[in-house]
């Protein structure tokens, strides 16, 4: 399902935290979103799961404006995954990902296992989330967002405190839900990742977006030193690409 | 704790229930077996089966509504009290006595406490604003809280007639005493709506466990959310102590005991402490019965005795929680 966001912008309170946002996300990709902190990338994702109503400017999904779609509607259309992890009672991790049932008023145990599966947790499912260290909690609630079923998935920054070998299994997921129809926007910090997996990237940088287009296209020095503020390495290895911060700029 | 869910809790609890209710109706000072079948008959359906209506309903509004409140602000420590709405309820009831509007209708004193807690309801969520989250409610509630217990004490203090003062003082304590079905009339359909309200709330309650924007993302509307908690909470909390005076701690420790039993589930919580809000009630009612006769200690005397060690107990075991 496609997102777009057409001459957007986004205000929280009276601060403008994003101007002139103009993109359509594409479907069945997985679009990145980069950017130093404080560019606007939690805000666009909001924007993106239909969290935020913009000041200006429209956001659509599937065509569709977000003010003509029910609650309901979009509850089975967007799972979002905040980079807030709070769970306020220690329910069992199995109760956690149910809770992405919620929107299909079913708990189909099958859906739940699925999840529990894909992030690996099936030997947790039964512990409460308060025992289970930061990594695995956040497994957890990106398995309930999975159990949502949702055509667009919204993530922010899914793999901070994830080890290595979990960073790489998620993206690895995100890119075969991709292969089978499903939108992925994902925020995060890992420019290499980004540059791996993603199919499309937005640049953040100064509440506006710097660029956007092919990761090969927007992930090089010259769009990344000036939006962070540090030289960059842009290589490959064994083909892979690899974007490394160096040094800060002067 | 374990967080597995015990499936036979609810069951259990409304087997527990039922038995209190039947011994209700089956204890009091005046004995059955010495009197006609026409006293009997009169003691049964005049005096005890009043008390016992009135104490399954305030229970479970107590427990139900402790319960939703938890679930909403995703604290353990609130209950009905924390938003001002028993205050309220309270004052309008004292204004009641005192200006001999309970004195000079049947049903004056329990319209009194109905009008105050509107009226706190209607300041709370004014006070709380539209977009406002759950601090900006309990910030509210305290408030209205604080005004109310101030407002009663002046009353008390301007009360030129002394009885006037005592018997505001005496209800205040909490009692289901002496109700007669026009209690249960007046009580029951405010706090069966109450009722209504906030059990069909386990699912939104659910979705609060992640936070307001998953809960958003999941399909809860916030402002619909909180209105429904305290109109709820208003309901059902402002006509149960409209008619028994403030009954405190029972919407505190109901949730907190059962909670575990539930697997910390929200949704499962709400008809559980509806259960143990009622037999909390009823057993206490029945303790005041047997140990007292006379009726010398009051309902809210008793469950604030029984409460207040156990909220000690809860904020010692908090805070070993949260040392490092």
């Amino acid at each position: 399902m496609t997102v777009a966001l057409k001459k957007v912008r986004l205000a929280l309170g009276d601060r403008v935290v994003l101007h002139d946002v103009d993109i359509a996300v594409p479907t069945g990709q997985v679009t990145a979103v980069v950017g130093p902190n404080g560019a606007g990338k939690s805000t666009l994702l909001r924007a993106c799961a239909g969290l935020l109503a913009p000041e200006r400017g429209q956001i659509a999904f599937a065509g569709r404006p977000l003010e003509t779609l029910a609650r309901a509607e979009l509850a089975r259309a967007v799972a979002y995954l905040p980079q807030e992890r709070a769970v306020h009672w220690p329910l069992s991790a199995r109760a956690v990902v149910a809770l992405g049932r919620l929107p299909h008023d079913d708990a189909d145990p099958e859906v739940i296992a699925q999840a529990l599966g894909a992030m690996d947790i099936e030997r947790l499912a039964d512990r409460p989330v308060s025992q289970l260290s930061g990594g695995e909690r956040a497994r957890v609630l990106v398995a309930r967002a999975l159990a949502q079923e949702a055509p667009l998935l919204v993530a922010d920054e899914p793999t901070a405190g994830l080890d290595p070998a979990h960073a790489l299994a998620l993206f690895t997921l995100f890119q075969r839900l991709a292969t089978e129809g499903r939108t992925i926007v994902v925020a995060l910090h890992d420019l290499s990742l980004a540059a791996r997996f993603a199919h499309h990237v937005v640049l953040l940088a100064d509440q506006r977006i710097a660029a956007h287009g092919p990761p090969a296209d927007v992930l090089t020095p010259r769009n990344l030193e000036p939006a962070f503020g540090v030289t960059m390495l842009c290589t490959n290895v064994n083909g892979l690409p690899i974007v490394a911060p160096v040094s800060t700029l002067p | 704790m374990s967080p597995h869910a015990q499936p036979y809790v609810t069951p259990c609890l409304a087997v527990l229930v039922l038995l209190l209710a039947l011994a209700s109706l089956a204890v009091g000072p005046a004995g059955l077996s010495f009197s006609s079948a026409d006293q009997a008959w009169l003691i049964l359906t005049e005096i005890r089966l009043p008390r016992t209506l009135l104490g399954l309903l305030i229970g479970a509004a107590l427990g139900l509504s402790g319960a939703a409140l938890q679930g909403y602000l995703r604290n353990p420590l609130a209950e009905p009290g924390i938003i001002g709405i028993s205050g309220g309820a309270a004052l309008g009831a004292v204004l009641a006595i005192h200006t001999g509007l309970a004195a000079s209708l049947v049903f004056g004193l329990p319209l009194g406490g109905l009008v105050g807690a509107a009226g706190a309801m209607a300041v709370v969520l004014w006070l709380a604003g539209e977009r406002g989250g759950p601090i900006t409610l309990i910030l509210s509630g305290v408030a209205v809280a604080s005004l109310t217990t101030a407002l009663i004490a002046l009353v008390l203090t301007l009360s030129q007639n002394p009885f006037a003062a005592v018997e505001i003082v005496y209800w205040l304590m909490g009692s289901l005493s002496d109700r007669s079905m026009t209690h249960v009339w007046l009580a029951a359909p405010p706090i069966l709506a109450g009722l209504a309200v906030l059990a069909r709330l386990g699912r939104d309650l659910d979705a609060l466990t992640l936070g307001e924007e998953v809960a958003a993302n999941l399909g809860t509307s916030l402002a619909r959310l909180r209105l429904l908690v305290v109109a709820g909470t208003a309901l059902a909390v402002g006509a149960a102590t409209a008619v028994s005076g403030t009954i405190g701690f029972v919407g505190l420790i109901v949730p907190h005991i059962l909670r575990p039993l539930v697997g910390h589930v929200p949704s499962r919580l709400l008809p559980a402490s509806a259960l143990g809000g009622a037999a909390l009630v009823l057993a206490a009612d029945l303790a005041l019965r047997i140990v007292s006769p006379a009726g010398g200690i009051r309902l809210g005397v008793l469950t604030a005795l029984i409460g207040t060690p156990f909220f000690v107990w809860l904020v010692v075991s908090t805070r070993r929680e949260l040392a490092p």
